[in-house]
């Protein structure tokens, strides 16, 4: 199954077809000062694929994803992103193209309930105004309760319905992050990024966040693109993986190309299970 | 009848998203606005409207006002003093300037014109956060004392530099001015107070309120899911300065009835305001009513017991009062940051499982 | 040289000397910052509440005469016997440490790890305890407060500049007093955190909480320490203060005014705290020498502030704060 870079896209193993590019790196360095996070990548994020970007601890995988989700803006390079080239933008315009994310340090907002955090996922897509909130008369309530209705969807393909109304801050860990999705799902993103998504998870927590990505690409159709530190994971859940080492890329294809590239398993995977 | 939630099943959205979902609660609520409404305009006399109920009326209102701005969007404003002048201020020129407008119209332009005003001190908060803008707050605090002070085009050029209230009417009733009876100001205050509880109640429960929650809880991730900082914050200053110059005008219109500025609108009020919303209970609408009648009663009662029991000097209880308020203050931060409301909250959630708390 | 421009100088000279007086109390806030993330609004009434039981002491007052007469119906003032100025001026200070002592014991031990915001506001409370506790223990009435400070205008430096410009500048002494004591101060403590092992700890603290704990430096010790100092630079503004206008409530609104100065120097600068005392100082004089008359005048009630927020949205951090970098 060669990775093929014509437009139209290709076809897994499994049989799902990939579409065309969604979005692409080209060129991107970044630079803090003197410090060169990020040198000289390129790559692209094709549509319905689970794309994963690897590498060790300090590779420059989050500032990656940072780049990738419009919070850093690169010092060199540009972004398309569905073929339109993407300027120095906020970072709310961004999420407005449908873009989501989660965060490797949960950020989710704690003195909220379960069911307020995911609601809060589909504030770009609320049209009624200030005034018409405040009497909640008309268009405002209509409004929230057809939101409502597809945040409950949600709920109940990642198996929260329990503690929908329970404080955030209460929450345990596992349960904080499958929130956090919930949240970046309920945006109904054309691109979601997954910075870390196992990160101090159980083999049960992982196995079931594993589930989740592969049947919400499988169901909705939605791109993914996730970090992980965590090697075998990456390899089952991914179309193709981006390896980072001190922020160069190392090597980009399928896991299986990955797995076999000498530079990788110099880089990482001699070091990773030592 | 129990207090409880068993049994009263919820089979739309709209109901699970009601103010009050449990049936007691429900209940309790339209009774407390039948005696509010029904028996008190009734039975009050000049001193309980001038000592307890007026005040109470009006300080929840800002109170209400202060609490979207601290306990709900999460920006820390020492301005409130400031902001309830400007909204004095301007029912005094509107009312001089247009004589024949229903009062409730002066009022409500009044607070119009201090969002106007909250929104243009508020644009530091685009770019500091935390106790730098709560000191940034101050500069409004102390610009807009000085300028009611100096400006004499702001008092209609009296002699005094205070401003006196002309008399006014609401539906042929008099509101304002000595002529006005003490149920007349009480039922004006309340069904104002009543009306912005509901939309506070509304903004707080829907998007708006999202956004505000989401950028006090964790600004940078707010913004990343698509909250715009400028408009989130902007409203909440709106919004609040809004109630707040409703206050204002309230407090100096048919309460005072004459006010002079460094002395009605001190730092000492952006104080007390804040202690009624922390003691109260941050982000919370209840929490902000229980602030406001807490610490309008508490110098009342200090006041009856200390001096007219005990027969201590009056400045003596006033100290006394400055020490159970500054350790009050402390203590529900340490133990209840979240207030009286809270304390009510965990009180009721004992009642719904009781007798069977497991 | 024209007589507005000399005029303008003397405005100066006195701006600096009050900006001195504002870097004094900025002193305090910046410490307690530095070493806990605390934002103390109580330091303007730690002045107060330090000035007020010097003179209680000092005079011999009974404490809580007030309440035990209130109580018991006597009439109880004074002990009968007054102590000399060193004395009493030792004695606070222990006063002002067992303080210490007790608000990290009742206060601060509960609010680690809160938001700064709570612990902002939680100093708000304390304030008010504090001002609250002051007056019930040594009464309200305004007092005066004289340790023996040379106080009057100048005479020598009136002379030399009446000769030097042909227009003598009237110069407080206290304010020349007040200006060599917070020299001293200033770099007393510089020396003592560069040198003592105290201070080498007190800035690991301020450095990183958690590594300075890991190396076996006791957070609660330096937070006593830390308090103790800053109630220690509260009794030395509160006696500047105090002989100059008396002590009184309004003594500790100069909290308000360090606020300003705080701000445009960041919050934790000792530099910056000073340098940002001296252009409040000297920019509300001038302001008000120049712009006042023009809109009524007063201005110094909001000048600094204003000044402060103006300076903030273009440099956030400060004139010597470090650069915030926000991550996610």
């Amino acid at each position: 199954m060669p990775v093929s870079h014509a437009e139209e896209g290709y076809v897994t193993a499994d049989g799902r077809q990939i579409g065309g590019t969604l979005m692409e790196m080209k060129n991107i360095t970044l630079r803090f000062g003197g410090v060169v996070a990020i040198k000289d990548i390129s790559f692209d994020i094709r549509d319905g694929e689970i794309r994963a970007i690897i590498g060790p601890n300090g590779a420059g995988k989050s500032s990656m994803l940072n780049v990738i989700s419009g919070f850093y803006v690169p010092t060199e390079g540009d972004v398309y992103f569905k073929k339109v080239k993407r300027g120095p933008m906020k970072p709310y315009e961004v999420a407005r193209l449908g873009i989501a994310r989660t965060f490797q340090n949960i950020a989710l907002f704690d003195g909220m309930s379960v069911l307020d955090n995911i609601m809060t996922g589909r504030l770009t897509m609320i049209k009624s105004g200030l005034l018409s909130q405040a009497l909640w008369y008309g268009s405002a309530a209509r409004e929230e309760y057809a939101h409502r209705e597809k945040v409950e969807r949600i709920i109940d393909f990642l198996e929260i319905q329990n503690i929908r109304k329970t404080p955030v801050g209460r929450l345990p860990y596992g349960l904080k992050k499958r929130v956090e999705l919930a949240r970046a799902l309920a945006a109904e993103p054309k691109l979601l990024l997954l910075d870390e998504p196992m990160a101090g998870m159980n083999v049960e927590e992982k196995e079931d966040m594993s589930r989740f990505i592969l049947d919400l690409n499988d169901e909705f159709g939605t791109t993914i693109c996730l970090i992980e530190h965590d090697m075998g994971v990456v390899m089952d859940l991914s179309d193709r993986v981006v390896v980072m080492d001190y922020g160069r890329k190392i090597g980009d294809g399928t896991p299986d190309e990955v797995r076999n590239n000498q530079d990788v398993i110099d880089a990482y995977l001699g070091v990773a299970h030592d | 009848m129990l207090y409880r939630e068993a049994g009263d099943f919820k089979t739309t959205y709209s109901d699970d998203s009601q103010t009050f979902p449990i049936r007691f609660d429900r209940m309790g609520y339209y009774v407390t606005l039948l005696i509010a409404f029904g028996v008190i305009p009734l039975v009050i006399n000049d001193y309980w409207a001038n000592a307890v109920f007026v005040p109470f009326l009006i300080y929840a209102i800002a109170a209400l006002g202060l609490n979207i701005l601290v306990g709900y969007a999460g920006q820390l404003s020492l301005g409130t003093g400031g902001f309830m002048a400007v909204g004095a201020y301007s029912v005094y020129k509107l009312m001089t300037a247009f004589p024949g407008m229903p009062v409730l119209i002066d009022v409500l332009l009044a607070g119009a014109i201090t969002a106007l005003v909250g929104v243009l001190f508020g644009l530091p908060s685009l770019r500091i956060k935390g106790f730098y803008l709560a000191v940034a707050t101050l500069a409004a605090q102390f610009f807009l004392v000085w300028l009611f002070n100096k400006v004499p085009w702001f008092y209609n050029y009296s002699a005094s530099g205070m401003i006196t209230v002309p008399q006014g009417k609401m539906l042929g009733v008099y509101v304002t001015g000595a002529q006005t009876t003490a149920s007349a100001k009480y039922l004006f205050c309340l069904i104002i107070l009543v009306l912005l509880a509901v939309v506070a109640r509304n903004l707080t429960r829907g998007t708006v309120g999202r956004k505000w929650m989401a950028i006090r809880d964790m600004d940078i991730a707010a913004e990343i899911i698509g909250v715009n900082p400028l408009t989130a914050k902007l409203s909440a200053f709106a919004v609040s300065s809004f109630f707040i110059g409703v206050a204002g005008a309230l407090f100096f219109a048919v309460y005072l009835g004459a006010a002079e500025v460094t002395e009605a609108f001190s730092i000492q009020k952006s104080f007390l305001i804040l202690f009624m919303v922390i003691i109260g209970g941050l982000g919370s609408i209840f929490g902000s009513f229980a602030g406001a009648a807490f610490l309008v009663l508490l110098p009342v009662l200090l006041k009856n017991v200390l001096v007219g029991q005990f027969g201590w000097p009056t400045d003596l209880a006033a100290h006394l009062e400055l020490m159970i308020v500054g350790a009050l203050i402390v203590g529900f931060l340490i133990a209840e940051p979240h207030g009286m409301a809270q304390l009510w909250r965990l009180a009721k959630e004992k009642l719904r499982l009781w007798p069977f708390p497991h | 040289m024209p007589e507005q421009l000399l005029y303008a100088m003397e405005v100066t000279v006195n701006g600096l000397m009050a900006g001195v007086m504002y870097s004094l109390v900025a002193l305090g806030f910046v410490l307690i910052f530095k070493a806990s993330g605390v934002f103390n609004y109580a330091q303007g009434v730690l002045a107060l509440f330090a000035a007020l039981t010097l003179v209680g002491l000092k005079n011999g007052q009974v404490p809580f005469a007030h309440v035990i007469n209130a109580i018991l119906g006597t009439d109880l003032h004074t002990f009968g016997w007054k102590l000399p100025a060193l004395l009493a001026i030792l004695l606070t200070a222990g006063v002002m440490v067992l303080l210490a002592v007790i608000i990290e014991r009742l206060v601060l031990k509960h609010l680690v790890s809160q938001a700064p915001i709570i612990l902002f506001m939680a100093t708000i409370g304390l304030a008010y305890f504090l001002e609250g506790l002051g007056d019930v223990m040594w009464g309200a009435d305004i007092k005066k407060l004289d340790v023996g400070l040379p106080q009057g205008i100048s005479d020598s430096i009136e002379r030399v500049t009446d000769r030097w410009f042909g227009y003598g500048f009237f110069i407080d002494n206290l304010d020349l007093v007040a200006t060599l004591v917070a020299v001293a101060l200033v770099a007393s403590l510089t020396i003592f955190s560069q040198y003592s092992k105290q201070g080498r700890a007190l800035r690991a603290v301020a450095d990183d909480h958690q590594a300075a704990l890991s190396v076996g430096i006791s957070l609660r010790f330096i937070w006593v320490l830390v308090w103790s100092i800053a109630g220690f630079v509260a009794l030395v503004a509160g006696i500047m203060w105090g002989t100059k206008s008396g002590v009184q409530f309004s003594l500790s609104l100069i909290a308000l005014k360090a606020l300003p100065v705080l701000m445009l120097g960041g919050f934790t600068s000792i530099p910056g705290a000073i340098v940002g005392g001296l252009i409040i100082g000297v920019g509300e004089k001038l302001f008000e020498f120049s712009v006042g008359p023009l809109v009524g005048g007063a201005t110094e009630n909001w000048f600094a502030y204003v000044l402060a927020l103006i300076f903030l949205v273009f440099r956030p951090q400060g004139l010597f704060g470090e650069k915030i970098i926000e991550r996610v």
